[in-house]
């Protein structure tokens, strides 16, 4: 019975083209508008380290001047260089990285291929627990000691990509980059990576690429190599480096890795009792107030997910809602031409139950090749995605979830769109029609 | 044209008649505040910054070697620059509209750090000319005078920092004294001195134009020159000249002027280029909205043309029986128009309540302004429109249908 009813269907199809066309047309349309807002939602919104998210925290310590304090004000979003010291020498997590984000330029001239001129990169000063932390991965060598952090060595992991421009691709281990004018020797080489958002420093661009370049922060502090990013600046600051050990400026990024509760609850009475410390000692002004975020945490407080993104959500819906609508009504006007059929049928003994399947599959199968046609229009959709120049372009991308959706969110939306045809046209009287006839 | 038929067939007719009205108020609704975003949009990027934009462009570059003492090699690069042909003047600045660095300060008016800032406002710090090469229209007082301009590299490491003037932009002067002429007035940003302020310019666009931070609407400069080291030189090109042009002579000038010190080109942009970028996302959610209108207006059309077709199938008998009763063409024609200008009428109505809903919606989560009353009317012409050009090609076919053929199928 219910291949007859995909043969009536897919014979209803043919029947009346036009109208097929359209309604086709219509569930596709809908369907390619939602999926690509969503796929783009689903990728931006998506969880950067999805098996260890819960594990990592990001560490803030309200270290401000008491000057404009309110109560229940949220502390500032980074640390200042005195206390991401003093943090990461307590070393009370299982893994801590204090970093920032800089712009550097790299000198080919010193490092492997003299003919191309300087060029700018990313740069990442870090310590030499990112790489576990942040599960980096390696195509050659390692990171670098916690020994090389202390004796500020002058060594450097490199991303596949600069690997590529400077190395040609080899194993360049051994070899030597020159960022400015100061030669790192180069430890390790990563494959392609690229965390999206680029959540442990948002400061850069929520979903910036990831660095070309990494060394030890200690290092590029007394080479004074500069850092990109925020930085908020409190108190009298006239005549001090805001990079100095001492200034009353956040500017860097504190991560730790913490991975029972028992660890986390620690960590937090510590974070407290650190304040409290550095009030006693004359340093903070203001009540003990640190805050330790995971990362689904931390990305829904820096509100990465621009607000227009979730506007073409809803606007994508609200076009599919109209495109429903146009379906059910023209599929309604294609059920009532077919009375006469439908009573032949009635009169021959069909029951109301067997006529309101034979229309749910006949809507069903128009939501499966609008789905079809959804998937084709989706990818083209997040083709045009691409094409804009903007950081998140470039991550819109249909994956199999997605892809399964669009067909399940096609076959649902012309289902619905079917019911009320469907009922509609079970209760048709068999009588009238004959007669009309 | 008698509705009350027309009426009474609708009636009969209830599930598609209503259909068809929830369509029609869905896509008003939705075009009504997806035509009120692209309007916001589009203001938002045509705004006036009042700087010269069109003429100005930017250029910025880092030697590979630290240089401790950067003023010499900057004086030359000024000198070098000004040689350039098509530049009209050059100076140097902190940060400028749609760039990518921005630096605000609190302003107090006393010298004691202790008190709370009054505001927080954008802070330029620039070299000589940087009033005129950007265009910028004095309101009051004057520009910097040449004794008040203390170099940037100098002043970092400066415990008593003594900067003794400032200009302020009119929404700051506004916002600190309202009322009053700013001029002479004190601001303390830099050390225990204070800052006087010489002029008021009407417009200094911080470098986020169009962003709601009150930072971004109140702003100041400083007498302060930075150096090539983390400044970036701001060249207006003389009118009719190519900045793009004019923007690579000078960046192959200043490589070439600094003998002994390799350099690199940090960032070179006309303005008009990054106000391109800066705005980029917003275009995009234009041509998205417009996008999304344009086809719901479509699929609307369709779904009128779907229904209003089948009505004629189906009503082919009454039509012959009107016709052969006397009834002429246009009659037949204006019958169905005025049946879809009723459907529409009601889906209007509908739609500007809902319009009204989703206005609401959107003002709660995504803080826009309330839909203006005056898209509610427009929404209401388009869809209008759009009806009567959908029922058209369905009535025509109907009105011309002969009375014999039209009583006889049926």
């Amino acid at each position: 019975m219910l291949t007859y009813y995909l043969e009536l269907a897919l014979r209803a199809m043919r029947s009346h083209r036009g109208l097929t066309a359209l309604m086709l047309l219509s569930i596709a349309m809908g369907v390619a508008a939602c999926m690509t807002t969503l796929t783009l939602f689903h990728v931006m919104s998506g969880d950067p380290i999805p098996h260890k998210s819960s594990r990592l925290f990001n560490v803030q310590l309200d270290a401000e001047s008491k000057r404009d304090w309110k109560p229940g004000d949220e502390p500032e979003l980074q640390l200042t260089r005195f206390d991401a010291e003093q943090l990461l020498r307590a070393k009370r997590g299982v893994h801590q990285v204090v970093m920032t984000g800089s712009f550097i330029a790299i000198d080919p001239a010193g490092s492997g291929d003299a003919a191309q001129p300087p060029f700018f990169t990313g740069g990442r000063w870090t310590t030499s627990d990112f790489f576990a932390m942040f599960e980096a991965p390696f195509r050659y060598g390692n990171g670098w000691t916690a020994a090389d952090d202390t004796a500020e060595a002058r060594v450097a992991v490199i991303s596949a990509e600069l690997n590529d421009k400077l190395f040609g691709g080899q194993d360049s281990r051994g070899k030597t980059v020159r960022l400015r004018d100061k030669d790192f020797t180069v430890v390790g080489v990563l494959k392609p990576f690229r965390p999206a958002p680029h959540y442990y420093d948002l400061t850069l661009g929520a979903y910036a690429k990831a660095a070309d370049v990494y060394i030890p922060l200690s290092t590029s502090l007394s080479l004074r190599f500069g850092a990109a990013g925020r930085m908020n600046c409190w108190g009298r600051s006239d005549g001090v480096d805001p990079r100095s050990a001492n200034a009353p400026c956040a500017w860097l990024q504190y991560w730790v890795q913490l991975d029972t509760p028992q660890q986390v609850a620690d960590y937090k009475t510590y974070l407290t009792q650190y304040s409290d410390q550095q009030r006693e000692a004359g340093r903070f002004e203001r009540p003990a107030n640190p805050r330790l975020s995971a990362v689904n945490e931390w990305l829904s407080i820096s509100k990465v997910v621009p607000s227009d993104i979730k506007l073409q959500v809803w606007l994508a819906f609200g076009f599919l809602a109209v495109c429903l609508t146009n379906t059910v009504g023209l599929l309604l006007a294609k059920c009532l031409r077919r009375s006469g059929e439908i009573g032949v049928r009635r009169a021959l003994g069909a029951p109301r139950r067997q006529i309101f399947l034979q229309f749910l599959i006949e809507a069903g199968m128009l939501g499966f090749v609008g789905g079809l046609l959804g998937l084709a229009l989706t990818w083209i959709g997040l083709w045009v995605v691409r094409q804009n120049p903007s950081d998140y372009a470039q991550l819109a991308q249909l994956d199999w979830p997605m892809l399964a959706t669009t067909l399940g969110v096609s076959l649902a939306a012309s289902l619905l769109a079917g019911l009320l045809p469907a009922w509609r046209a079970c209760q048709i009287t068999p009588a009238i029609q004959l007669k009309t006839q | 044209m008698d509705i009350l038929p027309i009426l009474s067939t609708l009636k009969r007719h209830k599930t598609a008649a209503g259909l068809i009205v929830l369509q029609i108020a869905l896509t008003c609704a939705i075009v009504c505040n997806a035509l009120f975003l692209i309007f916001q949009r589009v203001e938002r990027i045509t705004a006036e910054t009042g700087v010269a934009e069109s003429e100005l462009a930017t250029l910025s570059l880092s030697s590979m070697a630290r240089v401790e003492n950067p003023e010499p090699q900057t004086q030359a690069d000024l000198a070098a620059l000004r040689q350039v042909p098509g530049l009209a003047s050059v100076t140097l600045t902190n940060q400028f509209p749609y760039g990518r660095s921005s630096n605000n300060s609190g302003v107090r008016l006393t010298p004691d750090t202790n008190q709370s800032s009054r505001v927080v406002a954008g802070h330029y710090t620039v070299g000589p000319g940087f009033i005129q090469t950007m265009g910028l229209k004095l309101l009051e007082g004057r520009e910097f005078e040449a004794n008040e301009f203390v170099p940037g590299s100098t002043l970092d490491a400066n415990p008593d920092p003594r900067v003794p003037a400032v200009i302020i932009n009119k929404k700051l002067a506004d916002r600190l004294w309202p009322g009053e002429s700013a001029l002479g007035k004190a601001i303390y940003v830099y050390g225990n001195e204070p800052q006087r302020v010489v002029g008021v310019v009407r417009d200094l666009p911080s470098p986020n134009p169009g962003s709601d931070d009150e930072n971004a609407q109140h702003t100041m400069m400083f007498p302060v020159q930075p150096s090539f080291r983390g400044g970036n030189f701001m060249i207006r090109v003389a009118p009719g000249a190519n900045p793009e042009a004019v923007l690579k002579a000078a960046a192959d000038k200043l490589l070439a002027n600094s003998p002994g010190l390799r350099r690199v080109i940090r960032d070179q942009d006309s303005i008009v280029t990054l106000r391109d970028k800066y705005y980029r996302q917003d275009r995009s959610m234009i041509q998205l909205l417009a996008g999304v209108c344009v086809g719901l207006l479509v699929v609307t059309a369709f779904g009128i043309v779907g229904l209003a077709s089948f009505w004629v199938q189906q009503r082919t008998r009454m039509i012959g029986t009107r016709r052969a009763l006397g009834a002429t063409r246009g009659q037949i024609l204006r019958y169905f128009q005025t049946e879809n200008l009723l459907l529409s009428t009601a889906g209007i109505v509908l739609g500007m309540i809902g319009a009204f809903g989703i206005s609401l919606l959107l003002m709660k989560s995504y803080e826009l302004p309330r839909l203006p009353l005056v898209y509610l009317p427009l929404g209401a012409v388009v869809l209008w429109t759009l009806g009567q050009i959908a029922v058209f090609a369905p009535a025509r076919r109907a009105a011309a249908l002969p009375p014999v053929a039209a009583l006889r199928g049926g």
